[in-house]
């Protein structure tokens, strides 16, 4: 019990720190790591909860390719973000401010938290016992039955996404030469080739 | 341990399946055949029309499917009606408009459909999830249109804008709806409603964050930045289409959200309604005044709008509620037709889109400057135009539920947005004449007709909407 | 039969007014009529003679009355139509009084007709209604006769006005005014007619709108007449706070009930009599130019010398004396009030005549002898001498007609040239003018035997005998002024009719008047003859009681009548002797040694300039009310309105909304990262305020 302790709050603690570094870091690319940082901990405290599932899936997911995309974008666009930063000190005192009485706030609500008598009741799904089967498993049982609506929005939604980014980046050129390898798999001799007699001395036309 | 999950009825859903699968079938025929603009375009509408039948003819009552998670109820039936109908009139609006600037893309409608089918997920959604999804499958389709003019530098601005913004506004809302499950248990709004006695200063917490993403999303105050920049950088059918559809649909599961899911704690959010409600009519009314750009304009005064609207809202009781889906009805129609008289400002060097590009247009197009005072006395609020009667509503609604302050700070608001609203048919009557504009395309002049005769007769037939509205309203209470 | 005399005139007045304003269109004084009127009169003339209001029944009228009396069709068609269709109604309305005038005084029938209900509002109630007594008899027969004779006259003295159907509608509304306010059986019907005579003259005055004068003129009456009716009208609220009621009948029978009552204002106690009688002989002086409200008077003579003749000399300035008689039965109960009505009555009568001494326009001099004759009335009425008051009147209105419409003629010879100065001699070129205006002078100057001898005489002889505190100044006043009187009238003459002419171009182009002018002045003549020793026992001797019966109310102790029989044997001489005097001065000074007047004037410089201005009335009245409500006006616009109200509403209200939307603008960067900073700080806000302001 100390033991996950221990981590939980190594994990939160690095989660934590990452996160802000993601938004302090001067050098875009320290940002990206640091995001990795912080989803590799937030995967960790999955983990701990006993959710590997989950873990895995940030792991791979957000890990292995939103980050690294990210990492690629931002080598390959150069943004100078030293530019951008411009102004940032004169806006820090008021967004500090802003910021830290936010953050005092959800601290003093959060902390002064105590979960109702009523509400572990009133959680709509029971969820089975953790020894009984796997969560991947327990995650499949629901998904396609239960939640199917949500899976099926959800479904329409990276539909939109991906009709949206054709929207905007599909350019049909019109001057552009493209291959068409039907087209000229297709081709026979009679449509590629035309047979002039030539006679001496006129030349074509 | 096999749970068996009944089947779960999808009849109640029919409008969105519809959509769905006939925007995937459509987004086939587009991507497979040359030249299918105009058939995906008409398509589209059909079948935002058939959907609409189709919920004026589900069973009625209220009925619960998906676990919860989306609910069909009469409120539900008449705002999903008022958004196809926003939704089918963009398509008609866009048509000319397309063909005449040279973006004809099926793509467009087909982004219409999905959008339109998330508004119908969010006006049903019965929990947090199903509202989110909803929320956003609306919202990313929005910021692609936003910024479907790729090759304009404002339209990209307006849709990168909107999308980072949406994005923050849906963080805040998730951010709500962690803080609610957290201190409920439940995403279901009954299972909310139940516990919400509870919940504590945490739970209210959770709707000033829930209450962020909506009021982004009706572009309310503080939380109305982007509607301006969007407005006039976005194509002009596109933002006729911000201004009508997805208005209605956030209005929905704003007033939904907060009256199934926390009546227990009313006066909370009866609050920051208020606070929201004021500060939208007198921002929207103030700002309106420096405006040149007529969209720009349209922006604030939808704002503006919006805040009549939640004055509604903010009485909490079936009268307010009503008051709400009257006020949007007309709205809905006095925004298409305003629009749609924007669109037909083109002159031979092409669109414009400033105020004073109207002067004297009751010389050149006394039919069109007459629909357009007509729309503009109507937002005015001016009697016997249907503008009036909106107010009205929602204005009886907050005397009866003792908002005194409310209804009078919207009557001073509403005066001081008369003026532009009024400069507008001073500069149409009144000055001398600009260049004039070309010829009104017919499906505009349809919909200018349709909804100027809406806004001019409502006085003389109001029931069908007035007691729908009231039915509406009950079937949330 | 009444109600065909009140409401003939305003058949007149819309007819003349359609004509006018369908002549508006061509605005030409000699364009043709449409010829379609002309058709519509042929096919409809047979069968609608009898000039139904309608609109078809107009043009009718007019191609009947064209082709009887006038069978060369005129250039003015339209025109004199209007001139004959009004005149002619007006000339039945005068048959017509004088028939009621012998039914009612004679026959003692009097009437009560309700015509029309009007405001029913919880305790106030207010008929339309016809009220014909003897009093109103004779006010009927002076309004029309007076009235129709001006039209006459006016259709030979307008010839040359391209706006004659407007003048003639104009002159028929103001006849149907004057008969709404004599006939009313109640106060509000009253005020009606008062108001509606007030219009009219308005109109009337500034006929000519184009002269800057006459504007100026008719907007003095306007302003003038409203402080009287301010009081007029306050006293009919006050009678309708102590009575309820505002028909005569109600209000009489609950007078005496009054007399002992106070009014509490300010913590004022008024006597509730006293104070009603003063408010509503307020408006009688502001109506009837008595002393002080006088000043519109000889201003309103801008306007057409008909207009003169008939509004400020006959009908509408006699209106306030009709008022008091008809209020006899209240006035009968404030001695103090009748007390305060014989001394603005002798004041005016005194101050007017003094004034009229001086003055060099022919008009003017009438006009001052009018408000000094009017002055003469109101003493009558003060001392309670209703009936010699009313005698008065009924006599003034013909010779003073006589006298204006006189001068018409000669201002009409001349060529509009009102400056006596400027003429003499005229007798040889306008021999019956001369004629009729010397009756006129006869008459007015009180000589024997004529209309003026019998009633001016009376009213000296009621102001002897009267017990009020005044009698004795009034009747000092009087015969001052009867001296007065007698002088300017017989100045007059001289000086426009004897003498040398003193401008030979004018006098040779003299020429008499056409008969449509001198017609009136031969009737009006017979009238200043003939109207006083036939009716001298009616409204002055031992008939009166039995004439006027319920009309006029005399107290208990108001023995008056009476009296007057008993004075001394040489007062009534005393009247006769002033106006030979008079007449004797005026000869020496015009006739024999024409050089008096003027050096008289140098050696009396202070006293001649003093009469010439009118005892400086304009000038005061400048100094302290119109400087200062100008000045007042002047602060309330600039400094109330503009810089205020102004200032701080419209101006200031939409300049604060400017400065909020510049600001509210400028929070609109177009910055992202603003956008997203107001959003967060919304959200900070929103549960700061929930934290602290507390939701539990």
């Amino acid at each position: 019990m100390i033991l996950a302790a221990l981590f939980f709050y190594l994990f939160a603690g690095v989660c934590v720190a990452s996160a802000f570094m993601v938004i302090a870091a001067k050098n875009p690319v320290h940002s990206v790591l640091f995001l990795i940082l912080a989803f590799v901990s937030a995967s960790g405290l999955f983990v701990l909860l006993g959710a590997e599932f989950l873990a895995m899936i940030l792991i791979v997911v957000y890990v292995g390719a939103v980050a690294v995309l990210f990492l690629f974008v931002v080598m390959m666009l150069d943004v100078d973000f030293a530019e951008l930063r411009q102004g940032f000190l004169n806006y820090l005192p008021v967004g500090a401010l802003i910021g830290a009485l936010v953050l005092v706030e959800l601290l003093l609500v959060v902390g002064a938290w105590v979960i109702g008598a009523g509400v572990p009741k009133t959680i709509t799904a029971p969820i089975p016992p953790m020894d009984a089967i796997t969560n991947t498993e327990a995650l499949g049982l629901v998904l396609y039955t239960r939640y199917v609506y949500y899976f099926q929005a959800a479904g329409i939604v990276l539909l939109v996404a991906m009709v949206g980014a054709i929207v905007l980046t599909l350019q049909h050129r019109a001057r552009v030469k493209r291959q068409d390898m039907a087209a000229q798999v297709r081709r026979t001799k009679a449509e590629a080739m035309e047979v002039v007699k030539v006679r001496s001395g006129q030349g074509l036309t | 341990m096999s749970p068996i999950v009944e089947m779960p009825a999808l009849l109640p859903a029919l409008p969105e399946i519809l959509l769905v699968v006939g925007a995937m079938a459509l987004l086939m025929v587009g991507a497979y055949r040359e030249n299918s603009v105009q058939l995906v375009n008409g398509c589209a509408f059909a079948l935002l029309v058939l959907a609409a039948l189709v919920v004026y003819a589900l069973p009625s009552g209220r009925i619960v499917t998906f676990g919860g998670g989306f609910v069909l109820d009469d409120f539900a039936r008449v705002l999903k009606i008022l958004t196809l109908a926003g939704s089918a009139a963009t398509i008609a609006l866009a048509r000319d408009y397309q063909a005449a600037e040279r973006q004809e893309k099926f793509e467009f409608a087909i982004l219409i459909l999905l959008s339109t089918t998330g508004m119908l997920m969010l006006i049903s959604a019965a929990d947090l999830i199903a509202l989110y999804l909803g929320l956003e499958l609306m919202s990313l389709a929005l910021y692609v249109v936003a910024a479907s003019n790729r090759d304009s530098i404002r339209s990209t601005e307006a849709g990168l804008k909107y999308f980072v913004l949406g994005a923050l506004s849906s963080g805040m809302l998730l951010y709500g709806a962690s803080l609610i499950y957290g201190f409920t248990g439940t995403v279901n709004f009954a299972g909310i409603a139940k516990a919400a006695g509870q919940g504590g200063l945490g739970l209210t917490f959770g709707l000033v964050f829930l209450f962020a993403g909506f009021c982004f999303k009706v572009s309310a105050v503080p939380f109305h930045m982007w509607t301006p920049d969007v407005y006039e950088g976005a194509p002009t059918p596109v933002t006729a289409f911000f201004a009508s559809a997805p208005k209605i649909a956030a209005i929905a599961i704003f007033v939904r959200a907060p009256i199934t899911a926390f009546p227990e704690i009313t006066p909370q959010w009866q609050q920051i309604v208020v606070f929201v409600s004021i500060a939208s009519m007198v921002l929207g009314a103030f700002a309106a005044i420096g405006q040149r750009n007529i969209k720009r304009l349209m922006a604030y005064s939808a704002i503006g709008h919006m805040g009549f609207a939640l004055i509604g809202l903010a009485a909490a009781t079936p009268e307010g509620v009503q008051g709400v889906i009257v006020y949007m009805g007309i709205y809905l129609a006095m925004t298409l037709g305003t629009f749609a008289c924007i669109l037909s400002m083109r002159t031979s060097h092409g669109l414009v889109e400033n105020i004073s590009d109207l002067a004297g247009l009751a010389r050149t197009k006394p039919g069109m400057a007459f629909f357009l005072a007509t729309m503009m006395f109507s937002l005015a609020g001016i009697p016997p135009l249907a503008g009036f009667f909106a107010k009205y509503f929602v204005f009886l609604a907050a005397i009866k539920a003792g908002l005194y302050a409310l209804a009078v700070i919207g009557v001073l608001a509403s005066v001081v947005g008369a003026y532009y609203y009024l400069l507008i048919v001073k500069v149409m009557y009144f000055d001398e004449a600009a260049e004039p504009f070309e010829r009104m395309p017919g499906l505009l002049k349809v919909v200018t007709g349709v909804t100027g005769i809406f806004v001019l007769l409502f006085f003389v037939y109001p029931a069908p909407l007035v007691s729908a509205a009231a039915a509406a309203a009950k079937s949330l209470f | 039969m009444y109600q065909a005399i009140v409401f003939l005139p305003l058949l007149g007045c819309i007819v003349a007014a359609l004509i006018s304003i369908a002549g508006a269109r061509a605005r030409h004084p000699g364009a043709d009529p449409a010829p379609g009127a002309e058709d519509h009169a042929t096919d409809l003339g047979p069968h609608t003679g009898g000039g139904a209001p309608s609109p078809h029944g107009d043009h009718a009228v007019i191609h009947h009355a064209t082709h009887e009396d006038h069978p060369v069709a005129p250039p003015a068609a339209g025109s004199r139509a209007a001139e004959l269709v009004t005149t002619l109604f007006l000339f039945v309305a005068t048959v017509l009084s004088w028939m009621a005038f012998y039914r009612v005084g004679f026959g003692h029938q009097d009437s009560r007709e309700v015509l029309l209900a009007w405001i029913y509002s919880a305790d106030l109630k207010v008929d339309w209604g016809i009220r014909v007594d003897t009093l109103t008899a004779v006010m009927l027969v002076v309004v029309t006769t007076v009235s129709a004779f001006v039209h006459l006259y006016s259709i030979g003295y307008m010839e040359e006005d391209p706006h004659r159907p407007r003048f003639f509608s104009y002159l028929s509304l103001f006849t149907f005014a004057m008969l709404m306010l004599v006939t009313a059986d109640n106060l509000v019907q009253l005020f009606f007619g008062w108001e509606g005579v007030g219009l009219a003259s308005y109109l009337l005055i500034g006929f000519w709108y184009h002269k800057p004068e006459a504007n100026a003129a008719a907007i003095k009456a306007f302003v003038v007449n409203r402080v009287g009716d301010f009081g007029f009208a306050l006293g009919i609220f006050a009678v309708f706070m102590m009575t309820g009621a505002v028909d005569l009948d109600t209000v009489f029978a609950q007078a005496p009930s009054l007399t002992a009552k106070t009014i509490d204002f300010f913590g004022w106690h008024a006597d509730a009599m006293t104070l009603i009688c003063l408010l509503l002989f307020m408006g009688a002086m502001g109506k009837s130019a008595q002393f002080l409200l006088h000043t519109w008077l000889p201003d309103a003579m801008e306007g057409p010398t008909p207009v003169s003749a008939l509004i400020h000399a006959a009908t509408m300035v006699t209106a306030g004396v009709f008022m008091v008689a008809r209020l006899s039965p209240l006035f009968e109960l404030a001695p103090n009030a009748q007390a305060f009505v014989t001394l603005v009555g002798a004041t005016t009568a005194f101050f007017a005549a003094t004034v009229g001494l001086v003055q060099n326009d022919i008009k003017r001099v009438v006009a001052y002898s009018t408000c000094s004759q009017l002055g003469y009335m109101f003493v009558a009425m003060g001392v309670g001498a209703y009936s010699v008051g009313m005698f008065h009147l009924f006599t003034h209105a013909f010779f003073k007609a006589l006298l204006f419409l006189g001068s018409g003629s000669v201002i009409h010879a001349m060529h509009h040239e009102q400056d006596m100065r400027k003429m003499g001699g005229l007798r040889d070129k306008l021999p019956v003018t001369y004629v009729c205006m010397l009756i006129g002078t006869l008459a007015l100057t009180g000589f024997p035997l004529t209309a003026g001898y019998y009633s001016k005489d009376a009213i000296i002889e009621a102001a002897a005998a009267g017990h009020n505190p005044f009698a004795g100044y009034a009747f000092a006043m009087t015969v001052i002024a009867a001296l007065l009187t007698s002088f300017y009238s017989w100045r007059l003459v001289f000086m426009t009719f004897h003498g040398k002419p003193a401008d030979k171009h004018a006098h040779e182009h003299a020429h008499e008047s056409p008969w449509v002018i001198l017609i009136p002045l031969i009737f009006l003549s017979a009238g200043s003859i003939f109207a006083g020793l036939p009716f001298k026992e009616l409204f002055a001797g031992e008939k009166v009681a039995e004439f006027f019966r319920e009309s006029l109310k005399f107290g208990p102790d108001n023995h008056i009548l009476h009296d007057m029989h008993g004075l001394h044997w040489s007062i009534p001489y005393i009247p006769t002797v002033m106006m030979a005097i008079g007449f004797l001065v005026a000869w020496q000074f015009y006739i024999r040694r024409p050089d008096i007047p003027a050096s008289l004037a140098r050696t009396q410089e202070p006293l001649y300039r003093f009469l010439l201005n009118k005892w400086y009335f304009d000038e005061l009245y400048d100094l302290i009310f119109v400087r200062p409500a100008l000045w007042l006006g002047r602060v309330l616009w600039k400094g109330g309105d503009g810089r205020i109200i102004d200032g701080l509403g419209p101006d200031g209200v939409s300049a604060r909304v400017l400065d909020v939307t510049r600001s509210v603008v400028r929070l609109q960067t177009g910055y992202l990262y603003h956008y997203a900073f107001a959003m967060l700080i919304g959200i900070a806000g929103l549960i700061t305020w929930f934290m602290f302001a507390g939701s539990h």
